[in-house]
This record gives structure tokens, C-alpha cells and sequence, in this order.
């Protein structure tokens, strides 16, 4: 019957089509090419970096994922800037700073707090809770897509190398006005920049969709 | 890269392309079958989700501009600086390289992103001005650029809880450090919710090369 043959169909296509790739930026259609590891296939029309594979990211990818998350708790308790000035000495923790904002900026405070603590502790614990069966070939953890979805999607929200750059600035402002003194704090956001941009690179996103599928 | 016979978007394939996985999927289906995200070939509220943030945006901008961003208070003197205020007093006492980056970071960044953004929104709407892939690049920059403007925000924090010394200084964030945090979340939401894909459609009916996508579609079930 006609009705069976239009169910078979849908069914092979979507099979060939689970073969295609589309450029999330430009809509251009690709057949997924064979990257090695070191290459990238990136979109002719948009330059998009569309697929980036490298051996063993998952594995660095938690050793990274890690470090990070070892240097936000130690940044929030080890002391991070002091000032000296006119003899008079003032030291702020992370937790300070996240305070700072006091009254009707209060609503403040708890942004500043989620943006350069919460949300990226807890993107890199979605990442790591993703990561650690596919390396260990174990099948994906329960709502291991889920997961994943919320890890992207709170990256643009995850500010913690913005909040070291913000730091450098302040130092600046204040260079002229007081001594300032860093705290082991402020060396660990320092080396966070770096390795939060490393992750960025290692990271694969079509490489985790692909082993999260099978 | 290997390309599916000549280059065609998925859109004149009858396809959907998932925005989260890249998987291409059936023109009809509404989620990815690898990742779940709901799938939609273009955003049909993309320029009405840019526009509705860009506005909040843009009215939170203003506050934050008009209202002190510092208070400062030292020995001698009270004083409530402006983002600009503060800029221009710095340059006044020959700090001429610390106002010009604090006027770029927190003026000229801000603003030229409200700008492009709506120059991105107004092109899709009523015909673009600019090659395709150069309207790209400049997506790309203010999609990149939003967080970091954040840095003021924090700056504050940062110099307000480190200032505290008693009678002798000590600095506290004002209300625009509010205003303009929202600015910059909203203007964030407004470049997120553009939907890139609009930038490459523009051109394609004007130039009236390749086929109408119908009969397109049936070239690739003839295959």
C-alpha cells in the first residue's frame, strides 16, 4: 500500500540524513567529512569551525574542567587583593567583592556571585558528569543530553575570565592611589584565563553530540 | 571538506538543520532526533526577540549613563562620578591612556553595539547593505564582544570592596553599576536571540540563482 511505502521512506532518510551536517551559522549542507585529529573542517560560506576533533580532549578536557573548578573554590577562600595606604590596610576575598553591592544593588551581588562562581561551577561539573562515562566507554549517564544542552548553554553566562581581566583594570585604576597587594587568589584567576580559553579550543561540540548519540 | 553535491542550504533541501548538534533533520520534524533540541529552520520571532531585548537594552543604557556608576569618598571631599564623568576627570589630570580605554570599554563598545546590532536587524528586514559575509563578521564580533562588558560591573565590585579604608578612602558602587549590568544582559539576549542563518537568506531571491526551493526538494527525493 501507498501508506506503508510513505512510512519506509521518512525512515531511510533519516538515516542518510543523521550522514549530513548543517552549518548551525549559514544553513549550508555538508556530508560529515573524515577529520583526523589536528584537523577541522570548517564551512566554506561562514568560516565556521564546524567539527575539531582531537585524541584524547575528553580526558584533557576533564583534567582542565577540573583544575578549573579546584582554582574557583580556592580563589572564594584564600584572600585575593589587599591595599596599604596611609598606613591603613584593607583585604577583599572574592565573596567580599561579590558583595560589594549593597541596598538596592543587592540583586546585584547575587548576579556578580552567579556569574564568576556558581555558573561556571556548575558548567564544569555538567561537563564533567558528560564527559567521564564517554571516556571510560561506558554508555552516557542519565540525561547525559540534557546536561550537556545546559552546559553550552550557560557559556556565554559563565564570566570568570572576564571577572580576572576586570581585576587587571581595577589594579590599574587603583595603581596611583594605594600599594596593592595580590593574594594567592588572584595568581589562580589569573592562570583560570588561560585555561578556560584552552577548554574552549579542546572542546569538539559536534564530536560530544556524536558519541552522546551512540 | 567534502561537500553534498553542489553547495545548497538545508533550507533548499526541505531540510532543518539542529542549531545545537548540526545534525540535519526531516523538514517536518520539530526535534533533533541526536540531541532533543527543538528544531526550527529559521527563528520566525528572531527579529522581534532582538528589537524586544535591544529596546530594554538601550533603556537601561541610559540610566546607567546618567546616574553615578562611583562613589567616592576621601579625607577632603564627596564625589559621584558618571562613566564618562569619571573618564574625562581622569583625563583632566593627565591620566590620558587609562580615560581613552575606559571610553572605548564602557562607551564606544556599548554604543557601537546597539548600532550594529540594529543595523543586522534593520538589513534582514528591508535588504541588506553589506556583503553576507561581512554582516557575518560583525554578528560574530558583537555576539563575541556582549559578555565583556561586563568587566565594568565587576571593576566596581572589585574597587568597592577593596577601598574600604576607613575615613580615608573608601569607594561604593552606585546605581548605574545596576543599570548598566542589566544593559549588558539584555543587550547579550538580544544578539543570542538573532538567528544568524536570516543573514545568508536575504541575498539568495534577489541574486535568482538555483532553483525555488520546491522543486529543489523534488531533485533530492529524485536522487
Amino acid at each position: 500500500m501507498t501508506e506503508t511505502g510513505a512510512s519506509t521512506t521518512p525512515t531511510r532518510e533519516q538515516d542518510a540524513l543523521g550522514d549530513l551536517i548543517v552549518c548551525p551559522s549559514c544553513d549550508l549542507v555538508y556530508t560529515v567529512p573524515d577529520v583526523g585529529p589536528r584537523e577541522r573542517a570548517v564551512c566554506l560560506r561562514c568560516r565556521r569551525v564546524l567539527i575539531a576533533p582531537r585524541r584524547k580532549a575528553g580526558k584533557q578536557l576533564i583534567a582542565l574542567a577540573l583544575t578549573v573548578l579546584i582554582l574557583i573554590v580556592a580563589a572564594s577562600i584564600f584572600p585575593f587583593l589587599a591595599i596599604d595606604a596611609g598606613g591603613l590596610h584593607h583585604k577583599a576575598s572574592i565573596l567580599d567583592t561579590a558583595l560589594a553591592f549593597h541596598g538596592m544593588l543587592s540583586v546585584l551581588s547575587v548576579a556578580v556571585l552567579f556569574f564568576i562562581v556558581v555558573i561556571p561551577m556548575l558548567r564544569l561539573c555538567l561537563l564533567i558528569y558528560v564527559l567521564v562515562p564517554l571516556i571510560r566507554d561506558r554508555p552516557p549517564a542519565p540525561l547525559s543530553r540534557e546536561a550537556f544542552a545546559l552546559s553550552e548553554a550557560l557559556v556565554p553566562w559563565s564570566m570568570a575570565e572576564i571577572f580576572a581581566i576586570g581585576c587587571a583594570v581595577a589594579l590599574v585604576k587603583l595603581s596611583d592611589l594605594a600599594d596593592v597587594v595580590y593574594g594567592p587568589a588572584a595568581w589562580m584567576f589569573a592562570v583560570l584565563v588561560v585555561l578556560v580559553v584552552a577548554t574552549d579550543r579542546l572542546m569538539c561540540r559536534y564530536s560530544i553530540w556524536k558519541s552522546l548519540e551512540s | 571538506m567534502e561537500i553534498a553535491g553542489e553547495l545548497r542550504t538545508a533550507r533548499e533541501m526541505g531540510l532543518v538543520g539542529c542549531t545545537q548538534c548540526m545534525r540535519a533533520v526531516a523538514g517536518d520534524a520539530t526535534r533533533c532526533p541526536r540531541c532533543g533540541a527543538r528544531v526550527q529552520s529559521r527563528d520566525p520571532v528572531s527579529l522581534q526577540k532582538v528589537w524586544a531585548w535591544w529596546l530594554m537594552g538601550l533603556g537601561f543604557y541610559i540610566p546607567a549613563n546618567i546616574y553615578p556608576m562611583l562613589e567616592t569618598r576621601t579625607l577632603v571631599h564627596t564625589q559621584s562620578n558618571t562613566i564618562v564623568g569619571g573618564a574625562v576627570e581622569l583625563a583632566q589630570h593627565g591620566n590620558w591612556g587609562v580615560a581613552i580605554i575606559i571610553l572605548i570599554a564602557s562607551v564606544l563598545i556599548p554604543v557601537a553595539k546597539f548600532v550594529l546590532l540594529a543595523g543586522l536587524a534593520i538589513g534582514v528586514r528591508f535588504g541588506p547593505a553589506a556583503p553576507e559575509r561581512q554582516r557575518y563578521v560583525v554578528y560574530e564580533i558583537v555576539e563575541y564582544i556582549g559578555r565583556w562588558s561586563m568587566i565594568d560591573v565587576f571593576v566596581v565590585a572589585i574597587l568597592s570592596s577593596l577601598v574600604q579604608l576607613q575615613a580615608l578612602a573608601s569607594i561604593t558602587p552606585g546605581r548605574a553599576s545596576l543599570f548598566f549590568a542589566l544593559s549588558v544582559i539584555f543587550t547579550m539576549l538580544s544578539a543570542q536571540g538573532f538567528d544568524s542563518r536570516l543573514l545568508w537568506d536575504a541575498r539568495s531571491p534577489r541574486r535568482g540563482a538555483g532553483p525555488a526551493p520546491a522543486s529543489e526538494r523534488n531533485l533530492l527525493r529524485g536522487e
